[in-house]
């Protein structure tokens, strides 16, 4: 579970200092689906990379699964990022050299696992997302709806608790941006925690607690949990 | 991450990039194949000066008159005039036991004459021991006569050159030539040799020592070739030597004795440094590769700054991406090296095609050297890009701007 108590966040922007987030407390149960939507600079993705440990806030307490990440070190975080969060990015991130499948395996390969069962959790990840027959193929040979149910995938294979979603669909049609949503809330629905940093109002509805930011502010929180 | 999944993802990358890859091992290789090949030339340089030196004989003395010393006390407040070496000197010395040969040299250049041509030649006074010495062979016909040293017969032996000179293809034996005037006979001709330490053995006369005295009218000697009777005795002969010609010569130390070894030695120590310095130099080639490698990676680190940032995000700790990076280079510059290591090889077979007589090889500590030099170079160069990609912030190497 997520439990975020007075983060802030600032960046200098020349000699002004933007205020990303202010005085912020969230906290998010295990298998709950949150949305976050609200204007641009409204600290949304700030808030994400927060949570998913690529940022550190300049104050405040952030407690992941009871542990206070920010007296981690880098490896420590490095770590916690790998075996309890998966990212999906709007621009996949793939690394265009690798295959698919490669791509899928790099979390794997990081973490040193050996390659007999690394085939085993390849074998069960790509049907699963519907991808077997693409394995081999390079990004570049793949359509956006592909290339993002490779990077669910590969932040998948880990099998981590979260999964942070920012704009998943901001560079798909509509057809495969339905079908990634559906892949991700049928992993919400298996207990995962998702929280998806959208701008689209349809998409946004559908989570069942959705969060409105407003100037580095939780503006609007449709179930705050007490 | 296992070692085998860290290299084969860093070879990945490399090969994913073609064109900077190539870069990178061409400038390696240049540079370490430039190292090689230029202690390979400082080798063969060495290993060519000791083989002319090996030529001129075994277990070789030189006595020269006079004295030259480069240690001691100050300079004789009187002119010290070094008397010259005699022929009889020469003979003293042959009945030391620790000496196999001796061999007096009388030297002077005086015109051979055949008929109506002339050539201007050196002329080299000697005793039938000078064949043993120099290792001598004859193209046709017989050296020196063995015999009293004090009688000069006449006869004489020729160089290669200059009886081709002279007679063109007719055989020269038995013919009468005439050397500054005086009638000798030819008995043989000298086997062609090529150069032993400039001094060309196939322009040449031989003549007894005794006959090229009375030619040039002195009783001294240019010099005197002695050889011992075997390695260990050098040092023996020398000492004997030194002893004979001063108990002759009043007590007076005037003469100078060169062992064949201390020249050696000598050079081989010059040809070393030689080599040690032309292959510093080329190192200099192997920096600026390492420079190159640098610039590269560091192209790569902003070219991967997303990878970098997802690498992070999925997990990688910094050092995991400084590893990354660094087997990264490494293995380029390894590639590069052995390349080079190609290179140089290449380069030796070409010189030894078309240079047969100069004896280029890579001596084997360059070649290890120079590779280990190499991929340290890679290396260490490849820690500033290296710490770079480590230290990228991932939320920033992500967003795309």
């Amino acid at each position: 579970m997520i439990e975020l108590t007075g983060i802030e966040r600032n960046f200098k922007v020349g000699s002004e200092t933007v205020h990303a987030l202010r005085d912020l407390d969230l906290a998010v149960q295990p298998g709950e689906y949150l949305s976050v939507m609200g204007p641009s600079g409204s600290g949304k993705s700030t808030l994400l990379n927060i949570i998913g440990l690529l940022d550190r806030p300049d104050k405040g307490v952030y407690l992941l699964d009871q542990v206070n990440t920010t007296e981690l070190d880098d490896a420590q975080q490095a770590s916690a990022r790998r075996h309890k969060i998966g990212f999906v990015f709007q621009f996949f991130h793939l690394v265009p050299r690798l295959t698919a499948a490669e791509n899928i395996e790099l979390p794997l390969i990081l973490a040193g696992i050996d390659s007999g069962e690394r085939k085993n959790r390849l074998s069960q990840s790509l049907p699963a997302l519907g991808i077997a027959d693409r394995a081999r193929h390079r990004p570049d040979q793949l359509s956006g709806g592909q290339r993002q149910r490779v990077a669910i995938a590969r932040a998948t294979i880990m099998q981590p608790g979260i999964i942070l979603a920012d704009e998943p669909t901001g560079n798909l049609d509509r057809a495969s941006g339905k079908e990634v949503i559906d892949i991700l809330e049928q992993l919400n629905s298996e207990g995962k925690i998702l929280i998806m940093v959208t701008h689209d109002p349809e998409i946004g509805r559908r989570a069942t607690r959705r969060i409105q930011m407003l100037d580095g502010r939780i503006g609007l929180d449709s179930g705050a949990s007490t | 991450m296992k070692a085998i999944d860290t290299l084969r993802f860093s070879f990945r990358a490399a090969s994913g990039y073609p064109t900077r890859t190539f870069l990178i091992l061409l400038a390696m290789a240049i540079g370490v194949g430039a190292v090689i090949l230029l202690t390979a030339l400082g080798e063969g340089a060495r290993r060519y000066v000791i083989r002319e030196f090996t030529s001129l004989g075994t277990n070789l003395l030189i006595a020269i008159p006079g004295r030259s010393e480069t240690t001691g006390g100050p300079p004789p407040l009187l002119g010290e005039t070094p008397r010259d070496l005699t022929l009889e000197d020469a003979l003293v010395l042959k009945r030391n036991a620790s000496i196999r040969r001796v061999a007096p040299i009388a030297l002077g250049s005086a015109p051979v004459v055949w008929k109506q041509r002339s050539r201007e030649v050196t002329i080299m006074g000697s005793t039938e021991e000078l064949y043993g010495i120099r290792q001598l062979s004859m193209a046709q016909g017989r050296f020196l006569l063995p015999g009293n040293p004090n009688r000069g017969t006449a006869v004489c032996v020729l160089g290669y050159k200059i009886k081709n000179e002279l007679f063109g293809n007719s055989s020269p034996l038995g013919e009468w030539v005439r050397i500054g005037g005086r009638r000798f006979r030819v008995i043989g001709v000298l086997a062609p040799r090529g150069q032993s330490l400039g001094f060309d053995m196939s322009d040449i006369a031989i003549i007894p020592v005794a006959s090229a005295q009375a030619l040039f009218n002195t009783s001294s000697l240019f010099r005197i070739m002695i050889q011992a009777t075997g390695r260990d005795s050098v040092h023996r002969a020398k000492e004997a030597i030194l002893k004979s010609i001063r108990d002759r010569h009043e007590g007076e130390d005037d003469i100078t004795v060169i062992t064949q070894d201390a020249l050696l030695k000598t050079f081989d120590r010059i040809f070393t440094a030689l080599t040690l310095t032309v292959g510093g130099i080329a190192a200099i080639s192997l920096a600026v590769a390492g420079i190159l490698i640098m610039n590269v990676m560091m192209i790569s680190v902003s070219q991967r700054k997303t990878e970098i940032g997802l690498l992070k995000a999925i997990g990688s700790p910094p050092s995991q991406i400084l590893r990354l990076f660094l087997s990264e280079s490494a293995i380029l510059s390894l590639i590069g090296a052995l390349f080079g290591v190609l290179l140089a090889l290449l380069g030796t077979w070409a010189s030894l095609r078309l240079y047969p007589d100069f004896p280029i090889r890579i001596p084997w500590w360059a070649l290890s050297a120079a590779t280990a030099v190499g991929v340290f170079t890679g290396l260490v160069f490849g820690v500033l890009p290296a710490r770079k990609a480590a230290a990228l912030e991932p939320v920033e190497a992500l967003s795309r701007r």
